[in-house]
């Protein structure tokens, strides 16, 4: 895997996520991405991007464009130092909130992307990863 | 016919400034007696989950202050990702456009003071 660029964004504020939605839409653009796409894979940040303030108390987005041969595509970090999901099969449910929203950020955000991973233990923060392959 | 209030979203919302927007339109509502209320996102790039659930409080406090809400020229990429995202805003009406929108409105205010209002389509 090859990676084209890297750019890391602060998540302190919700201000901040309007920054990364337009930073990825940037970098899918330059990826050549579709309009549908390029709106997917923009979502997806937004929903993480919120849960990383919100649930996490705060913490990075990574944006990388990689290419691994024969196709290029968008890889997103979200990281927090937060206190962490305790069941995240519970978590990964449509409908599960402790925000008050309407529970669809981390199983909406799968579904957009191709590639989604998540790491997280109690007391040791989340790291969720998705790509978006061209 | 009360008065209509046309709201045209041109900026990509931070999650303050949609809720700021949801309790400014509400109070609006009520203040100028408004009987439908129709929301142009034809600018919007994406709506994600808040920005759905903005747009569900919206109608639904506009269904209690008696006023009906249309949203109004969500772009084809949005509506695709919306969907596939888990979101299918039951309970807001959509219209293609604003045109569209107005005909919606009007329709549905004939109807609810039992004239019959021109023919929809």
């Amino acid at each position: 895997m090859v990676l084209l660029s890297a750019d890391t964004l602060p998540l302190e504020r919700d201000e901040q996520i309007v920054v990364v939605r337009q930073a990825v839409r940037q970098r899918a653009i330059e990826l050549g991405f579709s309009l549908v796409d390029q709106t997917k894979i923009v979502t997806a940040a937004s929903e993480l991007a919120r849960n990383t303030i919100q649930h996490g108390g705060g913490g990075t987005a990574l944006i990388e464009a990689v290419n691994d041969g024969a196709r290029r595509g968008l890889r997103l970090t979200f990281e927090d130092q937060g206190p962490g999901i305790a069941d995240i099969d519970l978590a990964m449910k449509d409908g599960f909130t402790t925000a008050g929203g309407l529970g669809l950020g981390l199983s909406g955000a799968k579904r957009l992307s191709n590639e989604f991973s998540i790491v997280s233990a109690p007391s040791r923060g989340t790291r969720v990863v998705i790509t978006r392959w061209k | 016919m009360g008065e209509w209030l046309l709201v045209s979203i041109q900026v990509d919302m931070h999650d303050r400034l949609a809720m700021q927007l949801q309790d400014d339109l509400t109070s609006r509502i009520a203040a100028t007696a408004a009987r439908g209320v129709l929301i142009d996102i034809s600018a919007l790039e994406m709506v994600d989950s808040f920005i759905g659930r903005m747009l569900g409080n919206i109608a639904a406090m506009s269904r209690v202050l008696d006023a009906e809400t249309v949203v109004v020229g969500m772009r084809p990429a949005v509506a695709i990702t919306l969907v596939e995202l888990g979101m299918s805003l039951s309970g807001v009406r959509t219209a293609l456009n604003v045109e569209k929108g107005m005909e919606l409105l009007s329709a549905s205010m004939a109807e609810a003071s039992g004239v019959n209002g021109p023919p929809v389509g």
